[in-house]
């Protein structure tokens, strides 16, 4: 690898760099920040939607004038605008590129032994898109008419007219345009570690001695890829509807006193072509975050991951039922009964890898010797969000039950627990668990504790009672309940929800000192500080190009030989771990 | 309310900057290697990876939290219960409620057994010094058991589900009464099909003046037909709904009958049932006796004037900025008064 010991510039180490290692810093730094932004905005509509007409100087501060009705009062589609952006962001820019982009590149190379991606160009392309796409979303927060306000689903025609919500003008433009960006930078990724996967995989790292997280990863890239194009070409065909006068979304419009000239749409197409994408995204985020959760549940339990090939299995179920599920987001959307049935039977098996997933993550703590890291306490918490969220699956995915619940409260309380508070958690456990790989440094045990039994109380404060208000009727992205007088009495439920959102919201500084501070004074790593098996914790504590100074290790067996005994009952290597360069002993049998 | 805020962040910095700092807290440590030399080095006993101490106290709490949880569960659906919608206003909805409940309390079981599972568990096995972890990779056994005992449960739920889904969507064949609810922004209207039981042909190219719906007048159904601005329906009798959008998506929801059909811009979508109680029996049903009292106690205490409950249509898709205000108030009568109520509205001719 001596080609690779050219001087390195600012610029090529800290910028435009092409070392993976570096580049998931990038993505990992940059999603936090959207992070932030995502989650302030959360809490200012919580805010609003708890004590509406009550004036907050924590709104004036952050809002222009012009976006607000009286002082510290939001108006209602700047309402919408926090909600739709809140959910693009966190979905998008932290979930699937924070999340994915972030530990595929980290991890990739050096979990099957190699040098870098396939393509260290590409990569860096991949982050730079990102972040032009980031910052463009970022300045469609300051146009004059405010931001996309359609909901992050951007349903044409609202999404598609200005006169319909002020929102669908400049704003709308820029989210089409920093999408179309982030779609393609989530392709060139993607590709790139499919590609990697297949092709550079260490000697004796063969495909079902692969660690899940690896599974998972490129399982993922793999509906990135399927799915990714088809919300491009809905956005390319929205942006021809709002720019050049075609009507594929839109018929027969009267508004604002005229009939506009289109004729013959459909927005049920919208759907479709969203939803195609849209669902599966649910697992691009999700499948990662369970990916990171195996490998540490089973490091911290020192036990092998239960049913590794079931889960395998599991993956590859979920993942080609994630692309034939989509309809079940539109069982009331006037689409034939008939379709929803079919919806409705492809959703419900979805339950079944779901399940297995479960059981075995909670086989594998039964009797493991656990090790309380904060990684671990994150991955604990995101199987139980993904089965307490999973659970109400069953009854959104079957489109009699939906008709009732569809849009409602309900709605928004499943997915943000199994999607959204799940993959968080995935998310955390990775930065806790892969912190010394990355920064070479440990982050603090305590803070770690504190950050996690916050956020696990102020998560479930926060979206367990919303199931109820959802089952009460109320309709989301609503900007006050008060004008129907039949949901009074849900005002303090939804008080009692934003208290928990605000103080699950500053429970996050206490994770972001603990992250920058410990870059910076964190304890120097060992090399192995959690005894793991797999092949990142051979590689020296120092980064440097090309992951491993000598010869790539040889892989002798899968990743999960934690508490491997012989048969007089002793460690057959004298410790609790066994990691994948070590050769088989004679007499042993692969696991 | 934001104060409690502001004091929440600064503790969460405070404590973070305390915690980080602890780092700094490095003890000079002599240790003696063999030959009785010695070597001094710094360590703090702020270790970073969990300790037994650590591991002890987080088995705790993990059990403490279940106990909390499931404290938290039960008060919910305890407490939280009076909130929640009363029983189907539609005979459709019966069906609905009946899935609904065996839903809840299959998935409410499965929720209570695996989170007992997980996070006991977690307290059971927390790690100890010494301990072996049993090496256990597989077992055909339990995972054929899990994943046979799902898929059957869900081949009921779906075959139920699916019966009654059937049954709701198929709109064929019945003596109904055809009304076309039109949804624009930000507000309802309504249409009767007359006499003829036959709605006239809608596009919004023919809105002008107050032919606000866009009725094409020259089709024949189209002069019986009453537009109004208020539901009536008859109890007891299938009213098959057509809906149609002006502008942008809009949902008709109407969370009593359990009904919720989107109002799609350039297609009719359709949805039926049978209201089952009037407006009056409604009211004196228990439940909605106890969800009116419990809104009538949030509503004295912000001291506004007592709510009397209606059966109403509300707006479920995001189509604006006063999404949050669209709605129409829906009367379930007796036939006789519904009929009274019909003839007193004007027909289209009459009024375009």
């Amino acid at each position: 690898m001596s080609a690779h010991h050219h001087k390195e510039t600012f610029v090529t180490k800290y910028i435009f760099s092409l070392d993976h290692k570096m580049i998931s810093k990038q993505f990992l730094v940059t999603g936090m920040i959207m992070g932030v932004i995502g989650v302030l905005m959360s809490l200012l509509f919580r805010l609003q939607i708890a004590w509406p007409e009550h004036s907050f100087s924590i709104i004036e501060a952050f809002l222009p004038e012009r976006f607000q009705s009286e002082a510290g009062v939001m108006k209602p589609d700047i309402y919408l605008a926090l909600v739709t952006i809140h959910g693009t962001i966190m979905v998008f820019f932290v979930l699937t590129a924070g999340l994915s982009g972030t530990f595929s590149n980290l991890l990739i190379p050096l979990q099957i032994g190699a040098r870098d991606m396939a393509s260290g160009f590409m990569n860096c392309l991949s982050y730079w898109l990102f972040f032009i796409s980031s910052v463009i979303m970022v300045i469609s927060l300051f146009v004059q008419a405010g931001p996309a306000s359609a909901g992050w689903t951007i349903y044409p025609p609202l999404s598609a007219l200005p006169q319909a919500i002020p929102g669908s003008g400049t704003g709308m433009t820029l989210w089409l345009v920093s999408m179309a960006i982030f779609i393609a930078q989530s392709l060139i990724g993607s590709l790139n570690y499919i590609v990697t996967i297949l092709n550079l995989r260490t000697k004796g790292m063969t495909m079902t001695r692969l660690p899940l997280t690896m599974w998972a990863l490129f399982i993922t890239a793999i509906i990135g890829v399927v799915s990714f194009p088809v919300l491009f070409s809905a956005a390319l065909l929205l942006i021809f509807d709002r720019s050049f006068g075609t009507s594929f979304y839109l018929s027969d419009i009267f508004i604002g006193g005229e009939v506009l000239n289109y004729q013959g749409g459909s927005p049920v197409l919208f759907e479709h072509l969203f939803w195609f994408l849209g669902h599966p995204e649910v697992y691009i985020v999700l499948l990662p975050a369970l990916g990171l959760t195996s490998e540490i549940i089973s490091t911290n339990s020192r036990k092998p991951i239960f049913g590794y090939r079931a889960m395998i299995g599991s993956i590859m179920a979920i993942a080609f039922l994630s692309t034939i599920v989509w309809g079940h987001h539109m069982f009331i959307s006037g689409m034939n009964p008939f379709l929803g049935s079919v919806f409705t039977f492809t959703t419900l098996l979805i339950a079944i890898p779901s399940a297995v997933k479960a059981f075995n993550y909670i086989t594998t703590l039964w009797k493991g010797n656990l090790q309380f890291n904060p990684a671990m306490l994150f991955s604990i918490g995101l199987v139980s969000t993904f089965i307490t969220g999973g659970l109400t699956g069953i009854v959104l995915g079957d489109s009699a039950l939906d008709i009732n619940v569809h849009d409602t409260y309900f709605v928004v309380a499943h997915f943000h627990l199994v999607m959204g508070v799940s993959a968080i958690y995935g998310m955390y456990a990775g930065i806790y668990h892969w912190f010394p790989k990355m920064y070479g440094r440990m982050m603090n045990k305590t803070l770690g504790y504190i950050h996690f039994w916050i956020t696990a109380i102020a998560a479930y404060g926060v979206f367990f009672p919303m199931h109820f208000i959802g089952l009460a009727g109320l309709p989301r992205r609503y900007y006050t309940n008060t004008n129907f007088p039949l949901f009074d009495d849900l005002a303090n439920v939804n008080q009692v929800m934003t208290v928990f959102a605000l103080i699950g919201g500053a429970a996050q500084i206490v994770f972001l000192v603990n992250f920058f501070m410990s870059i910076y004074k964190g304890k120097v790593a060992s090399q192995n500080p959690w005894r793991s098996n797999t092949l990142e914790w051979t590689t020296p504590v120092e980064h440097i190009h090309g992951n491993w100074p000598g010869e790539i290790p040889e892989v002798y067996r899968w990743p999960y030989d934690y508490s491997k005994v012989d048969e007089n009952g002793e460690y057959i290597f004298g410790e609790d771990y066994i990691m994948q360069t070590v050769p088989l002993k004679a007499g042993e049998q692969e696991s | 309310m934001l104060a409690l805020f502001y004091f929440f962040v600064a503790v969460a910095f405070a404590i973070g900057v305390w915690q980080v700092n602890k780092l700094l807290t490095y003890r000079v440590i002599f240790k003696e290697i063999k030959d009785g030399k010695k070597i001094i080095t710094f360590e703090n006993d702020n270790n970073p990876i969990a300790t037994e101490k650590d591991n002890d106290i987080q088995g705790k709490l993990f059990l403490i939290f279940l106990v909390g949880f499931y404290l938290f569960m039960g008060y919910c659906l305890i407490y939280l219960h009076d909130l929640m919608l009363p029983d189907a206003a539609s005979i459709e909805g019966e069906d609905y409620d009946n899935l609904y409940i065996i839903t809840f309390w299959l998935i409410g079981i499965v929720q209570f057994i695996t989170q007992a599972l997980l996070y006991f568990f977690s307290y059971k096995y927390r790690g100890i010094k010494g301990r072996k972890a049993t090496f256990f990779a597989d077992s055909h056994k339990l995972e054929l058991i899990w994943t046979t005992i799902p898929t059957v449960v869900l081949a009921v739920l779906i075959l139920y589900g699916l019966s009654i889904w059937n049954d709701v969507t198929d709109l064929e064949g019945d003596e109904a009464i055809v009304v076309e609810v039109y949804a624009k922004q930000f507000a309802w209207e309504a249409r009767y099909a007359g006499r003829d039981n036959e709605l006239g042909r809608g596009n919004v190219r023919n809105i002008s003046g107050a032919n606000t719906m866009g009725i094409d007048m020259s089709d024949e159904h189209a002069a019986d037909d009453i537009p109004v601005r208020e539901l009536h329906l008859p109890v007891g009798k299938k009213v098959v709904f057509k809906f149609r959008s002006q502008d942008v998506l809009h949902s008709a929801y109407m969370p009593h009958f359990r009904a919720q059909m989107n109002c799609v811009p350039g297609m009719v979508t359709e949805f039926g049932f049978t209201p089952k109680y009037t407006t009056e029996e409604m009211r004196q049903q228990e439940d909605v006796i106890l969800k009116v009292a419990s809104v009538n106690a949030a509503r004295e205490a912000n001291g506004e004037e007592p709510y009397e409950f209606d059966y109403l249509l509300l707006c479920n898709k995001i189509c604006g900025p006063s999404h949050y205000n669209m709605q129409m108030k829906i009367v379930v009568e007796s036939e006789k008064d519904y009929l009274i109520w019909l003839n007193q509205q004007k027909t289209a001719k009459e009024l375009f």
